[in-house]
């Protein structure tokens, strides 16, 4: 059995074309991790570049609205780019201008992967061309332009559903055409090992910010963290540092779309089960036959059928759990923390606020929530206003 | 010593796979199953039959083929859209095998193997006369978990090596069974005008290796890639060029399809 594993999660399910490219992939993160040289300089660049350390931001009017735990906004969204895609892609980028590459390339589904990956590409001058769904590319025009700002070739992908994992299918489809000089720099805490490790290690600065945050402002630890999951990047890098801890409680919050009881959803954990894809073996939306199901979601950057080999392991264990949140929950979590905290998120981080809504109350005054705001809604506000029937103009 | 059934079988009939390269260069057809239909995908596997096919690549449609270029891609959407699943492909190739000893590999990726069952699917491959099963996603580190259950069914797992394999070449091909697939080119699957690999380095270091025949496989289109690629190997796989026929002329490929192999075949021959 392959290296990479989560339990029976993860492995390397990839054709042998990459194999050899995925192994020296790992080789060389091994080395740069533990290279002094290469952690300053990303250190540098999340410090100096990226805005890093995020704040934890006390939401006291929301904590006072919703009438019970204290709630703490771990602020993402605050970074350079607008989301925690650049945490891991600095690392990424660097890792492979340190590997010699002079190319990278990327998918996306909302954008933000694509946009940060095309950021860090400009600033380290490697070329980037990203693979996007051409559904995605229409909903998140802005983004793509946004790319060509930054100087990245945007490929819409009309295979398939045209979305997130189309664009995934298509971009390991060129990787595999043109090793020598390109790096796959992937999005999220999936694919074949070792990328769900690099990209959990790199995302992991929000959790070991967070819990120094909190225990500074706190003197205790939370008792529950929410994220938002897609393929799992942002969830899994505010739940890796808080994993020892057993008493705080870890809380997923996938794609639930029109609701997991109709056939428009995205909720990989809630109704999906285990099969191999996208070179790892996790929780999938599938038919009967293991065909992989089109999966819904409002969000762009849930709408994913898998879910991160990790992930799978905690949900297994039953250390972090994973919960459904439709469309209309995360409009309407999107608009209140809109008017209560004056925070336009992304949709994708309101499907966590919208738990937060939920559990908050019947949890104490001296509890603490600290949910994940992976990113900023600006991307979302045009969407948004469509969805609630308001005709704008971008 | 007690021997199990499959154990007779194979002492009885070589497995199928190695009578493919008994006579000469071996030509190898692909085709996707239920492309345009089941009907059709049979029909066809007996005419690359008649037309001198030494070995038969049933596609399995899958919703995602990451390995496969445009072509094969939508053969294998319009393959789903007419309802094709694992289960009606074996009622197909339990038909075939009435009318036919060719033998036959199942070509697929991993989840629809998976999510059926190793044990079922390959108690289904022995049932109904499968002897090989490629899968693209599934490379050497990780086809340990269902080698042993195909073994145990008497299905051959057929290895791949790529452009890119270089040290991993020896290591697969020593554990290797049935025959080898050699990837010619970087990329996915799909017609090209040149070929640019050094496939002799890589045909020289697996023939230290190993006595398993290979086979070429991966932009093959022309009898004269054939003829030429051909001398390098045990034999040539096609792919995309038999399901560009089958887009092009749908219900009515039959005979396109067999005067196709007919001239591959003869082209790897001289």
């Amino acid at each position: 059995m392959s290296k990479g594993r989560y339990g029976i999660y993860g492995g390397q399910y990839i054709p042998e074309t990459l194999m050899n490219e995925i192994q020296y992939l790992e080789e060389c993160y091994e080395t740069y991790k533990k290279d002094p040289a290469f952690m300053n300089e990303l250190d540098n660049l999340l410090k100096n570049y990226a805005g890093r350390p995020s704040i934890l931001y006390y939401a006291e009017k929301m904590t006072k609205d919703l009438g019970g735990a204290k709630i703490y906004l771990k602020r993402e969204d605050l970074n350079h780019t607008g989301s925690h895609k650049i945490n891991n892609v600095l690392g990424q980028v660097l890792l492979a201008k340190k590997m010699g590459k002079t190319r990278v390339i990327a998918e996306t589904g909302a954008g933000q992967h694509g946009v940060a990956t095309a950021t860090a590409a400009a600033l380290l001058g490697l070329e980037c061309e990203i693979f996007m769904g051409k559904e995605d590319t229409d909903r998140q025009a802005l983004n793509v332009y946004r790319m060509e700002l930054l100087g990245a070739k945007v490929h819409p992908v009309t295979s398939g559903t045209m979305t997130l994992k189309d664009a995934v299918n298509e971009t390991m489809r060129e990787w595999a055409s043109r090793v020598d000089d390109t790096l796959y720099i992937l999005g999220s805490v999936m694919g074949p090992h070792p990328f769900p490790m690099i990209v959990r290690d790199f995302q992991s600065v929000i959790s070991k910010e967070a819990r120094q945050q909190i225990l500074e402002y706190e003197g205790k630890l939370p008792d529950a963290v929410v994220a938002c999951v897609g393929g799992g990047s942002n969830a899994m890098g505010a739940f890796y540092n808080f994993i020892p801890d057993q008493e705080v409680r870890l809380i997923g919050c996938e794609a639930a779309g029109h609701g997991v009881h109709t056939q428009k959803h995205a909720a990989t954990i809630s109704k999906g089960s285990v099969g191999i894809f996208h070179g790892m073996k996790s929780y999938f939306c599938q038919d009967d036959y293991g065909q992989i199901s089109p999966v819904y979601s409002i969000s762009a950057g849930l709408d994913y059928p898998g879910i991160g080999p990790e992930h799978a392991y905690l949900h297994d264990t039953k250390r972090a759990e994973y919960v459904p949140v439709t469309d209309e929950e995360a409009v309407d979590a999107f608009e209140y923390i809109a008017r209560t905290e004056g925070i336009i998120c992304a949709i994708e981080s309101a499907h966590a606020i919208a738990h937060v809504r939920k559990i908050a109350p019947s949890m104490n005054n001296n509890q603490i929530i600290i949910v994940c705001v992976s990113g900023r809604g600006d991307k979302d506000v045009a969407a948004i206003a469509r969805y609630k029937g308001v005709d704008i103009v971008e | 010593m007690l021997l199990r059934l499959h154990d007779i079988k194979e002492l009885i009939l070589l497995n199928r796979i190695e009578k493919a390269f008994e006579n000469g260069k071996s030509f190898i057809g692909f085709l996707t199953a239920g492309d345009p239909n089941l009907e059709k995908t049979e029909e066809f596997i007996l005419k690359m039959e008649r037309a001198g096919a030494d070995l038969i690549e049933i596609g399995i449609p899958f919703s995602d083929p990451v390995a496969e270029g445009d072509v094969i891609q939508e053969a294998n959407i319009r393959a789903l859209s007419v309802g094709t699943t694992v289960d009606k492909i074996f009622d197909m190739v339990k038909s075939v095998r009435t009318k036919t000893q060719i033998p036959l590999a199942l070509m697929t990726y991993a989840n629809p193997v998976f999510y059926y069952g190793y044990e079922k699917f390959f108690k289904k491959c022995e049932e109904v006369g499968i002897d090989g099963i490629i899968i693209p996603d599934m490379p050497y580190e990780e086809k340990d978990e269902l080698a042993e259950t195909a073994s145990r069914y008497g299905v051959k797992t057929i290895s791949l090596i790529a452009p890119t394999s270089e040290q991993r070449i020896r290591t697969i091909a020593e554990n290797a069974e049935g025959f080898l697939y050699v990837v010619s080119s970087m990329g996915v699957s799909g017609v090209r005008k040149e070929i640019n690999t050094d496939l002799k380095s890589i045909l020289k270091v697996i023939k230290e290796t190993t006595n398993i025949p290979c086979a070429i496989g991966f932009g093959i289109s022309t009898p004269q890639q054939a003829k030429e690629i051909g001398q390098m190997a045990d034999g040539i796989i096609v792919g995309s060029a038999i399901v560009k026929i089958i887009q092009e002329y749908k219900e009515e490929a039959g005979h396109q399809i067999y005067e196709y192999v007919r001239a591959m075949k003869d082209a790897i021959k001289k």
